[in-house]
């Protein structure tokens, strides 16, 4: 971003088509960076609430990191925890609010989870890592693009765990009838199976993102 | 009578880790060592047994719906319970600051040891869900709840605990490259998982 002063960016160049497309794989953040998993485990029962978690956590932080960007020369780096919590915290009180409204059943469903979207590592670990030192407009698509890869492995995990353990898709059936439902898959232990295989997936073909302890 | 049940549904069968997925970025994170988990688990267990008893009473004589009666019959109607994340958060990360800044003026010793981590507990998801949950499941009085947040301290303890020893001994054995670190951590929290359902079965 040096001769930015010379040629204006275009509104959407190379570099931005990248801010969204790495954090799907290569810097995924649920199995590459290890951030926000509590949440993306306990809402995976069924596709419809992992679907409407990966749309809250995609607009909170896309929306924090567009506020704190916005903000980031003006906050005092001693208190910025607390600022980019009380930005946090004040955008999921209206997620919140507006799940109660519009999807209650989705909602109580998702109990004291979209709350924990606060404490959600993703969020916290945007606003730190990119948010703090870019421009709002590639934050914003940092946002997205961190917000859609932690989607894709809730919509995953949360695909597989209804399909095996209730035989059904957005509770349709979709099994046969003589189908019994595996009751493994609904609880807690095979959530974090899944991810753990995910992982191997992922891991086995991208062989750079392997640890050696 | 009542508290003692709390305590020990919180530790076993609704143990945080296993049934409720809650702290996992740090239980993952710090749990390559015993030692360092030791101290990682004292502190959740420490912040928590302070901020949700806290967090109880704010959100009775503040919060809920009827809450303000106390002051005077006329705020009989309100109900703040929208704010309860903002004034949690708020709650937490100030005892934090608190707990931090006695811990090292009084336990230098202590301080030694959790000071790293307090900062970092700030944003553990374990102790704002402790308080979210302590919302959604009335609890009668501070007895109860002080036995809740003890109880699920205890049992974030012990699972940090486990699962930094077997890490410890997963380095003799042969493990696929690809799953090495954290696939196999996943997959050990599994069956850890798993045992713990066994729990379940117990009426309390």
């Amino acid at each position: 971003m040096s001769n930015t002063e010379k040629q204006k960016d275009p509104l959407f160049g190379p570099r931005d088509m990248k801010l969204l497309k790495t954090p799907f794989s290569k810097e995924n953040p649920i199995i590459v960076q290890v951030l926000g998993i509590c949440s993306a485990l306990a809402v995976t029962v069924k596709l419809q609430p992992a679907v409407v978690m990966a749309i809250s956590v995609t607009v909170v932080v896309m929306m924090s990191n567009l506020i704190i960007s916005l903000m980031r020369n003006t906050i005092p780096p001693r208190i910025r925890i607390i600022v980019q919590l009380v930005v946090v915290s004040f955008l999921v009180i209206i997620v919140d609010q507006v799940l109660k409204a519009f999807a209650y059943d989705v909602s109580k469903q998702l109990s004291v989870y979209v709350g924990l979207i606060i404490t959600n590592c993703i969020v916290m670990g945007r606003l730190e890592a990119f948010a703090m030192s870019n421009k709002p407009w590639p934050s914003v698509l940092d946002g997205l693009g961190n917000g859609l890869g932690y989607g894709i492995i809730l919509i995953i995990v949360g695909f597989v765990r209804e399909l095996f353990g209730s035989g059904t898709l957005w509770d349709e059936r979709i099994m046969p009838e003589g189908y019994i439902p595996n009751g493994l898959m609904v609880m807690p232990a095979m959530a974090l199976i899944l991810l753990g295989i995910i992982i191997w997936i992922h891991r086995g073909r991208n062989k750079e993102l392997q640890e050696n302890e | 009578m009542e508290a003692l049940n709390i305590f020990i549904k919180s530790i076993f069968i609704d143990n945080m880790i296993f049934a409720f997925f809650l702290g996992m970025c740090s239980y993952l994170a710090i749990s390559k060592t015993v030692k360092t988990s030791m101290g990682l688990g004292l502190a959740v267990t420490f912040v928590l047994v302070i901020t949700v008893p806290v967090n109880y009473l704010i959100d009775k004589y503040l919060l809920q719906a009827g809450a303000l009666s106390w002051i005077s019959e006329s705020f009989a109607n309100v109900d703040l319970s929208f704010l309860s994340f903002i004034i949690f958060i708020a709650v937490v990360a100030g005892i934090v600051q608190l707990v931090e800044m006695f811990v090292e003026r009084y336990s230098p010793s202590l301080y030694a040891q959790l000071g790293i981590f307090l900062p970092l507990i700030a944003v553990n998801c374990a102790i704002l869900g402790c308080s979210l949950f302590m919302q959604k499941r009335d609890y009668s009085n501070v007895g109860e709840v002080f036995s809740f947040a003890l109880g699920s301290g205890i049992g974030w303890l012990l699972a940090i605990i486990g699962i930094a020893a077997i890490r410890e001994r997963l380095k003799y054995s042969n493990i696929p490259p690809a799953l090495k670190g954290l696939g196999i951590a996943f997959i050990i929290t599994g069956l850890m998982a798993m045992a713990f359902q066994a729990f379940s079965g117990i009426k309390l």
